[in-house]
């Protein structure tokens, strides 16, 4: 056992560590290799190699029960904590270091206008009315709400081009990601761009689709990597693509905010259909589309024997696998089996935003984060620094180049208190880049843009 | 439309060469030279039908294998298919639903008028919020950890709160991974199993025992007291245990528990304990598996709102992983629960917790009793009538759901017997796995007046 005061010492110094119910009060010097992040009992953040805390943790607790369950080696494999609690907690670290300065977070993509009352009052209704006998609802369809999927497929897909049966409802993206791993397994291989949403490189190597990290490309094996920049429109180059089972692909893109054009996505849809590939659609920020850029990939003949749409999940009746077997049924069967539904409450809110009144609220408030976008983009432009997105996405992706981009972070967290997302937490892509989200209030925004100009000018 | 037209439309368009060359017709076929008639047609068919079957486009993607293990749809939507196709052939029959657990009474008030009133906070710049802690809510996690588990050491931040057990069982299942061995109650709550199969952890389906190859199924009988006999049970990595049981309704003793625990520790193993209906004990045993010593190095707890405020269609439930629980070279589960937490899921609705916090205050609380009640009081009601009518009788006492013993019988002939002629939905023992045959589960939701016309109708048929 360690004794209190007692000094460790296992590498260089990086963040001080406390273990377990024994608190040192001198530094525990620990080696940093990767960043794992722990909150033992007292609430202090433990931050060591995985091997490092099972060291501390002999050292400290005399050796803990162990069960003999594995641990999961796609989880060892995994780099880092997820992008977003990883910024949360840089955040947290920053209000405790300086408590009085006024942080402002365009960094995780969080939404801060309230919603529109017609919406709010239409699930307030729908709660209260769970309280009567007629307006009791027990469970619902897995798939979702029928009047919801019926809307959505209206709304949405003019011309019948989606049916609403082909429409799953979720309680998100991000889950609805997972949940389509689950459906293909680990057998299938992914392409991803780069930069990309961190969750589908992230699920993919959970559900062990990937191989190991590699330290020097920044990049996991067996995942294609498809660079989108600048020097390609932010479009992949296709000639040289290999070929992967299922294509991610985020239009309008979250980090970079372009948004495919006609043109590139007939090329994606053929590129996917002549290697019998899957894409699978992310477009969570469709509506955010201001010119007549596609906002579905089924807006793409062809598109429907090769994709999947995310947002809410769209799988056409058409999508086979290679023996024949249609996608939608064992989506269905992973639905149904590791899901419940989304919240009706939720459902009934999702409803109201597709009547007449509550599509144009929303709306609004779409125009107010890309007013925002907007006064962003300018700000960075009036500093001579290229500033790519913001038009057809929430997103600004401003290229600092010859910078680590953890590095722009800080010191734009440091100086200015201002969060943002370093561009590497996308990818290797997204180095020299870092992601201003335009969620905020006006104020807020018109303050962040005032502190960036005195920082960068 | 002349027959040759008509024919020509239902060829895809590559075959229409075989229209073309009548010589390759007589030709090839040794068919008579006649000027195009039916004759030829059969021929020409039997040709032309793979070649339709050709052009519809197939991704290169492989199925993947696990979901071809599966041998049916989840074990709920089938019963309610078989209940849709019922009251497609009888319009006019009043149908009693004592099939899926589906809750029917209404939430009380004080909970509906939380979550309306953070709904209407949430149009407003005060009390709006976006995204939230994807572990739940604070002041949630604290008022679970002290109602649920105050005397037994589990803290706030043991307390993950999801969107229900069934979706929480998924993403233990993410966590595990395929590489991990597992043991179920034989019956048991279908997701367990389903949800090990879609993971990769087991074998085939072998029909002659009904059982997926490399689950170790632990037989819970009456003669055993539906607790398994563990001195015959291999050793699996995970182990799930429902209690009070779902479908058996029965209820493990703290004696039982006690014996698990200790099987668990020496084994190595995890328990995945499914207390989603701790709330309709009426024993003496405990509620909680974190009530047993030693437990808190050996098990994960999972429990849900649905049963017990109504939530089946808000959705609330809670995983307790102790930080305690090590995996083998002492990586905390809860560590890598957290990480699947963060990365494969987004928090539950922020609505739902606010209604679940309500049902924690006092009034919350006893307005939930008194619904929990109102089951368990339609629980004896349906024990009565099948004990009344000769019947093996099993559960009802500690969980709202009724083990009607049916000896010798399959349990989907007797499910179907039912349906046709009381009109009543029940579930196949089968479904829960092969220690269900012989079987039917009688759930307790309902009104009351329903509850005592499907008990008219039994008496009915089985007098």
């Amino acid at each position: 056992m360690v004794r209190i005061g007692q000094v460790i010492t296992l590498g260089c110094i990086s963040h001080v560590a406390f273990c377990g119910e024994l608190v040192f009060p001198q530094l525990v010097l620990v080696q940093m290799r990767m960043v794992e992040h722990l909150v033992d009992s007292h609430g202090f953040r433990l931050e060591c190699d995985a091997w490092v805390y099972r060291l501390l943790e002999t050292l400290v607790r005399g050796g803990g029960f162990h069960t003999k369950v594995p641990r999961n080696v796609n989880l060892e494999k995994l780099r880092n904590g997820y992008l977003f609690p990883e910024i949360s907690r840089h955040e947290l670290q920053h209000i405790e270091k300086y408590p009085n300065a006024k942080l402002i977070s365009l960094g995780v993509g969080d939404t801060t206008k309230p919603i529109p009352q017609i919406i709010a009052s239409h699930m307030a209704n729908y709660a209260f009315g769970l309280s009567t006998d007629i307006g009791y609802k027990g469970y619902g369809p897995e798939q979702g709400n029928k009047a919801l999927r019926k809307a959505i497929a209206e709304v949405f897909y003019k011309n019948e081009l989606v049916k609403d049966t082909e429409v799953f409802i979720s309680d998100g993206a991000q889950c609805d990601i997972t949940r389509l791993q689950l459906l293909l397994g680990s057998n299938v291989t992914i392409a991803v761009q780069d930069p990309s949403f961190p969750a589908y490189i992230d699920s993919s190597v959970i559900i062990g689709q990937a191989g190991h990290f590699e330290d020097n490309a920044k990049k996991y094996q067996s995942i294609e990597y498809m660079n989108c920049g600048p020097q390609n429109n932010f479009f992949p180059d296709l000639s040289t693509t290999s070929r992967a089972d299922v294509i991610f692909f985020c239009s309008p893109n979250n980090p970079t905010g372009h948004a495919a054009t006609r043109k590139q996505l007939e090329e994606l849809v053929e590129f996917a259909r002549d290697n019998g590939s899957i894409i699978v659609f992310d477009s969570a920020y469709a509506t955010y589309i201001k010119d007549d850029r596609p906002r579905s990939i089924f807006e793409i003949p062809g598109a429907r024997e090769a994709s999947i749409r995310l947002g809410w999940t769209v799988v056409p009746e058409e999508l086979l696998y290679s023996n024949g077997f249609p996608v939608i049924h064992d989506f269905n069967r992973i639905v149904c089996t590791s899901f419940n539904g989304a919240s009706s409450i939720a459902q009934a809110g999702g409803l109201a935003c597709l009547s007449f009144e509550g599509f144009a609220a929303v709306q609004s408030v779409l125009d107010y984060y890309m007013e925002n976008a907007k006064i962003l983009v300018e700000t960075f432009a009036s500093l001579g620094l290229k500033a790519y997105g913001g038009r057809n996405a929430p997103y600004i992706w401003v290229h600092f180049p010859g910078s680590k981009s953890w590095e722009v972070f800080s010191k734009i967290l440091e100086k200015a208190h201002i969060i943002t997302v370093p561009g590497s937490g996308f990818g290797p892509g997204g180095e020299e880049y870092i992601r201003v989200s335009a969620f905020g209030h006006r104020d807020a925004i018109l303050e962040a843009s005032r502190r960036l100009k005195i920082l960068f000018s | 439309m002349s027959v040759s037209q008509s024919f020509a439309t239902s060829l895809s368009s590559s075959s229409s060469a075989f229209f073309v060359s009548s010589n390759f017709i007589s030709s090839g076929y040794g068919v008579q030279n006649v000027p195009f008639p039916a004759k030829s047609i059969g021929v020409v068919k039997c040709v032309a039908a793979p070649q339709e079957q050709e052009t519809v486009f197939k991704t290169k993607v492989p199925r993947n294998s696990n979901m071809a293990k599966l041998q049916a749809g989840y074990l709920f939507p089938e019963i309610a298919r078989r209940r849709n196709a019922h009251l497609l052939k009888y319009p006019d029959a009043k149908v009693i639903s004592l099939g899926i657990g589906d809750t029917t009474e209404p939430i009380p008030e004080v909970i509906t008028s939380a979550m309306a009133q953070k709904s209407l906070g949430l149009s407003t710049r005060e009390g709006y919020s976006g995204y939230g802690a994807e572990q739940g809510e604070k002041p949630l996690r604290a008022a679970i950890a002290s109602t649920f588990y105050g005397n037994f050491g589990i803290e706030e931040d043991d307390i993950f709160i999801s969107d229900g057990a069934k979706c929480d069982i998924s993403r233990l299942q993410v966590v595990f991974g395929s590489n991990v061995t597992m043991a179920v109650q034989d019956p048991s709550y279908p997701a367990y199993v389903d949800s090990s199969v879609i993971m990769g952890q087991t074998g085939q389906f072998q029909k002659d025992v009904e059982k997926y190859a490399t689950i170790e199924y632990m037989r819970c009988t009456a003669e055993n007291g539906f607790f398994p006999d563990l001195s015959t049970v291999g050793r699996t990595d995970i182990i799930f245990f429902c209690s009070p049981n779902n479908p058996t309704g029965s209820a493990a003793t703290r004696e039982q528990l006690t014996q698990l625990v200790q099987f668990a520790k020496k084994n190595g193993s995890i328990i995945v304990y499914d207390s989603a209906y701790a709330l309709y004990m009426s024993d003496d045993n405990p509620r909680s598996i974190f009530e047993i010593p030693g437990a808190k190095e050996v098990a994960i707890e999972t429990s849900s709102y649905s049963k017990y405020a109504g939530f089946t269609g808000v959705r609330l439930g809670w995983t307790v992983v102790p930080k305690q629980l090590l995996f083998s070279d002492g990586f905390p589960v809860a560590k890598d629960f957290n990480r699947i937490v963060c990365t494969c899921f987004n928090g539950a609705s922020n609505i739902a917790q606010a209604g679940a916090l309500a049902c924690l205050s006092p009034e919350g609380l006893k307005a939930m009793y008194e619904v929990i009640g109102f089951y368990k009081e339609n629980t004896d009601i349906i024990v009565d009538t099948f004990n009344s009518l000769g019947f093996k009788v099993y559960g009802g006492k500690n969980a709202p759901y009724v083990w009607v013993h049916f000896p010798g019988q399959s349990s989907w002939d007797v499910f179907s017997e039912i349906l046709e002629r009381t009109h009543v939905v029940t579930t196949p023992g089968s479904g829960f796995g092969p220690g269900g045959e012989g079987f039917i589960r009688v759930s307790a939701f309902g009104h009351r007046e329903n509850i005592l016309e499907a008990c008219r109708r039994f008496k009915q048929l089985y007098k």
